[in-house]
């Protein structure tokens, strides 16, 4: 009923205008996007709304919320705060200075993309206590790693890459010319760097703080194993607990609110500070800064924040492979893991890549106000904290859809509705490089829709596409939040594995899988950099 | 229904495929000045009107015309008249408010633009970049048998003089090669009409003048009937058998390229194919009094009316000052002519300009006398 009549008004504010009518072929997939989009959140919403005033009030109002509150901008703030620390510096010299190496460099940034947050809070956990590494390897009890400071490391060495790439885009784009001509107006190289450089980086800073920020809200398995008490691990524990269903609905919304401020404020900062953007075409480069002997010092940072970010968690993990070798049937465990992730990974990942191509053709193609809502609800599933959209689905299927309830299609349908608009991106560009001659050619040319389609406009798209399945199904191999909320019983995928094992403790058991993780994850990072590099 | 459209479309062009290039405009000519004697037009517009949004002034207005087997017609006019847009409604890439398009005297639009058998040559040439030239030609050879279609399509590059270039790909193609490839898939599809939107604005000037003489010829040649969209004036007069100028979405005026550019029928039309001078005559019959004295005009009129002189109209020549109406006030020398700016003296001076002979040459300042040398045309409007 309530989906019923939506339709009704998105098909009348399609055909009236009846320029371009849009084939029904785009306008339903188009508009299954929104309904897929849109019913789980009104299912929780729904659940919310469910308990009386008084429990509302009780719920929402109680001081521990603003504690969880408190500590997830404090958790935010400090992840923005380092990533920044690390990814600046870092894009600043491959970009912009002669240092030795900077090809590697780059790689060696972008490659902790590989080394997922609950990975990494697995390595620093097993670093210090009385079981810790450093105790049976060195004999040194080192204190755990745990809480604020374990959460905050954890998130910032996975996800100063996302910085570190937009910042290196836009120092790539700057245009010379405005750093020269204010270099021959006489002002010094740090007031150059403030008063124009950073300016100019803002946009692509801003953007890189958003992923990260709406990640770190979004995480959960780096929070849980540090056991940080912010909105995603309260919601955790009730769910965990099994105790009040109704709070953590509460909790969702509120993490939901939050992640839509954050969404809001960026598109505000954005769109007043339109200066910012560099125009089209290629800017020129200037000619890298000589760094002389701070070369040393620079490569000394680089080589520490190497350490930390790939050399710990690669050390841990070797250590309880070597040193203390789980038992055998471990390893046999790990190829059934990877396939039992995979089998559900690839499903997904294809179904997002086709909801996606409708998705992509009708904002490119038909653009309108139907064409702009669309796209705009194919990303609520990116940007809302993953435990919120799992928990909605959880709701949606315990109230509609019982036959669905924990089973591998409402995995997959959780994971689609995250994922599509990653597989979004590389086809909308593919689409926009295609001009739309093209089409009118091949029908001008007596070839109807499909065929156009198939012979003229696939051949265009197929690395778009390709490239948008395999994002999907990589994020996908690594993805914890939505898989443990959704997953059948004993569906366990490696992520769920290697969290599982860490909660109790079982470092040694769980190196297997975050080891075979780390593996895959650095294969298609370093495959897909080629792939750029090539370009 | 209309789904049920002859199939065997190939025939009809074929008729005048024997006659010689040169002998084609001419017979273009004639059938244009017989329109009405010919029963059924190849394409007929009737009053196509188009409007993108509600309350935007339309893009194409009342647009009529009549066009026949053989012949090419030029729309021209400046960016945003509407000429593309007319056209895409033709090929029914876009859908009419109102009116309607007809093809051998039925209405086509119902059919989707791939039963419309209409081939459109793009400015862009929107060949398909993954396919090779070979491949590109047979995409739209659906009427011919597929083992023959590598064959034909040889054939066809062979006319636009790429046989050797089959095997290679859009992009190690020159612009004008991709031009005539474009062409040449057009064409494979053995459309009853061809349309040409701007297909030589993305070639540099001295390639564009030599490539409309070839893709002339060749529409000549296989005897297709084709409209071209320009805002190239010397385009459109050198091309066409038939011109149609449009302005702010209307047909002003259609006729062949010399009745259009001699006789033309509004100012707009008047400068918009070159230079003119427009008078403000009192007219009596074939005699009118204009700020140059008394003129002959073209037809008969009786009162106030605008007439239109072009600068070859005119003659300039030395005169004492005593004698003079003008006096000088810039000259361009344009190598086989001098292009002339003057200014008449008198109560009200008006600025004029004029073609003038390579030999003569007078200093800016000089003292002229101005006379017409042709009747004036009468302007509408």
């Amino acid at each position: 009923m309530f989906s019923g009549s939506k339709v009704n008004i998105l098909t009348a504010i399609v055909f009236k205008p009846a320029r371009h009518r849009i084939p029904p072929y785009i306008l339903w997939p188009s508009v299954l996007v929104i309904v897929l989009m849109t019913l789980p959140l009104f299912y929780l919403v729904l659940r919310a709304l469910q308990a009386d005033w008084a429990t509302v009030q009780h719920l929402v109002f109680r001081p521990r919320n603003l504690d969880l509150m408190l500590n997830t901008l404090r958790l935010m703030f400090g992840v923005a705060a380092v990533c920044t620390a690390i990814a600046l510096p870092l894009a600043w010299l491959v970009v912009k200075t002669d240092l030795p190496g900077r090809r590697w460099v780059t790689l060696l940034a972008v490659m902790p993309l590989a080394v997922p947050g609950y990975v990494m809070a697995y390595a620093l956990l097993s670093v210090g206590g009385f079981h810790g590494v450093s105790a049976l390897w060195f004999g040194v009890r080192l204190p755990r790693i745990q809480g604020y400071w374990g959460a905050t490391i954890a998130l910032s060495l996975y996800t100063f890459p996302y910085l570190f790439l937009n910042l290196r885009a836009a120092l790539h784009g700057l245009d010379a010319n405005l750093e020269e001509s204010a270099a021959s107006l006489g002002y010094s190289r740090w007031h150059i760097f403030r008063s124009v450089t950073l300016p100019h980086l803002l946009p692509a800073m801003l953007a890189g703080w958003l992923v990260i920020l709406l990640y770190t809200l979004g995480d959960f398995g780096a929070i849980a194993l540090m056991r940080y008490e912010v909105f995603s691990y309260a919601i955790y524990t009730q769910i965990s607990s099994a105790s009040d269903r109704i709070y953590a609905a509460w909790l969702s919304l509120m993490l939901l609110a939050m992640a839509l401020t954050f969404v809001a404020l960026e598109a505000f900062v954005v769109h007043k500070k339109k200066y910012a953007r560099t125009g089209s075409g290629a800017a020129r480069q200037a000619r890298p800064m000589r760094l002389g002997w701070m070369a040393l010092p620079a490569w000394l940072f680089v080589l520490a924040v190497v350490l930390v970010s790939l050399g710990l968690p690669s050390l841990i993990l070797t250590y309880w492979l070597v040193l203390s070798p789980p038992d055998i049937s471990f390893f046999t465990d790990v190829p059934v893991t990877f396939l039992r992730s995979a089998s559900a990974a690839i499903p997904a990942a294809i179904l997002a890549a086709l909801l996606a191509i409708p998705v992509a053709y009708l904002s490119v193609r038909y653009p309108s106000r139907l064409a702009a809502a669309v796209e705009r609800t194919a990303y609520i599933g990116y940007s809302i904290p993953p435990l919120t959209l799992g928990l909605a689905l959880v709701f949606f299927s315990l109230h509609t859809a019982h036959f669905l309830y924990q089973t591998v299609p409402l995995l997959i349908l959780g994971w689609v509705m995250a994922t599509l608009a990653l597989a979004l991106g590389p086809i909308r560009s593919s689409l926009l490089q295609t001009r739309p001659n093209l089409e009118e050619s091949a029908q001008s040319l007596g070839h109807g829709p499909l065929s156009t389609f198939f012979r003229v406009m696939l051949p265009r798209l197929n690395r778009g596409v390709i490239t948008g399945v395999v994002l999907v199904f990589v994020f996908l191999m690594k993805e914890l939040p939505i898989t443990f909320l959704l997953r059948p019983t004993g569906y366990d995928t490696l992520a769920v594995t290697v969290f599982t094992r860490t909660t109790e403790g079982m470092y040694a058991e769980a190196a297997p899988f975050a080891a075979a993780i780390v593996v895959f994850s650095s294969l298609t990072v370093a495959l897909m950099l080629s792939r750029e590099s090539k370009r | 229904m209309n789904s049920a459209l002859p199939r065997h479309r190939l025939q009809e062009p074929k008729a005048n495929h024997d006659d010689s290039a040169a002998a084609q405009p001419a017979a273009a000519d004639k059938r244009g000045s017989m329109q009405n004697a010919d029963p059924a037009p190849l394409l007929q517009l009737q009053q196509l009107t188009k409007r993108y949004r509600a309350e935007d002034a339309a893009a194409v207005q009342d647009v009529s015309f009549d066009l026949h087997e053989g012949e090419i017609l030029a729309l021209l006019g400046p960016s945003g008249c509407g000429k593309t847009t007319t056209l895409r409604m033709i090929a029914g890439f876009e859908t009419p408010d109102a009116g309607d398009v007809l093809i051998h005297g039925r209405s086509v639009l119902e059919l989707a633009p791939r039963d419309r058998h209409i081939g459109v040559v793009f400015q862009d040439y929107a060949l398909f970049p993954h396919l090779n030239l070979l491949r590109n030609v047979m995409f739209g050879m659906q009427q011919v048998p597929r083992a023959q279609r590598a064959e034909r399509a040889r054939e066809w590059l062979q006319l636009v003089g790429l046989a050797t270039f089959a095997e290679r790909m859009p992009d190690e193609l020159s612009g004008g090669q991709q031009q005539r490839a474009a062409l040449a898939r057009t064409l494979a599809a053995e459309p009853r009409l061809v349309l040409l939107d701007e297909p030589f604005s993305n070639l540099d000037a001295a390639l564009r003048e030599s490539t409309r003489i070839e893709v002339r010829q060749l529409l000549k040649k296989a005897g297709t009937t084709a409209i071209l969209v320009t805002h190239d004036q010397a385009e459109a007069l050198s091309f066409a058998d038939r011109v149609g100028v449009m302005q702010a979405g209307r047909l002003c005026q259609t006729g062949t390229p010399e009745t259009v550019y001699h006789v033309p029928e509004t100012a707009f039309v008047a400068e918009f194919l070159g230079h003119t001078n427009l008078l403000p005559c009192l007219a009596q019959g074939r005699q009118a009094q204009s700020p140059l004295g008394e003129i002959n005009l073209s037809t008969e009129a009786q009162g106030e009316v605008m007439v239109s002189l072009r600068p070859e109209h005119l003659s300039l020549e030395a005169s004492p000052a005593s004698d003079a109406n003008c006096e000088v006030i810039s000259r361009e020398f344009r190598g086989h002519d001098n292009f002339y700016r003057v200014q008449t003296a008198g109560t009200t001076p008006a600025e004029y300009k004029v073609l003038a002979p390579y030999d003569c040459v007078l200093p800016a300042g000089a003292p002229a006398r101005l006379t017409p040398r042709q009747p004036g045309v009468i302007l509408r409007g």
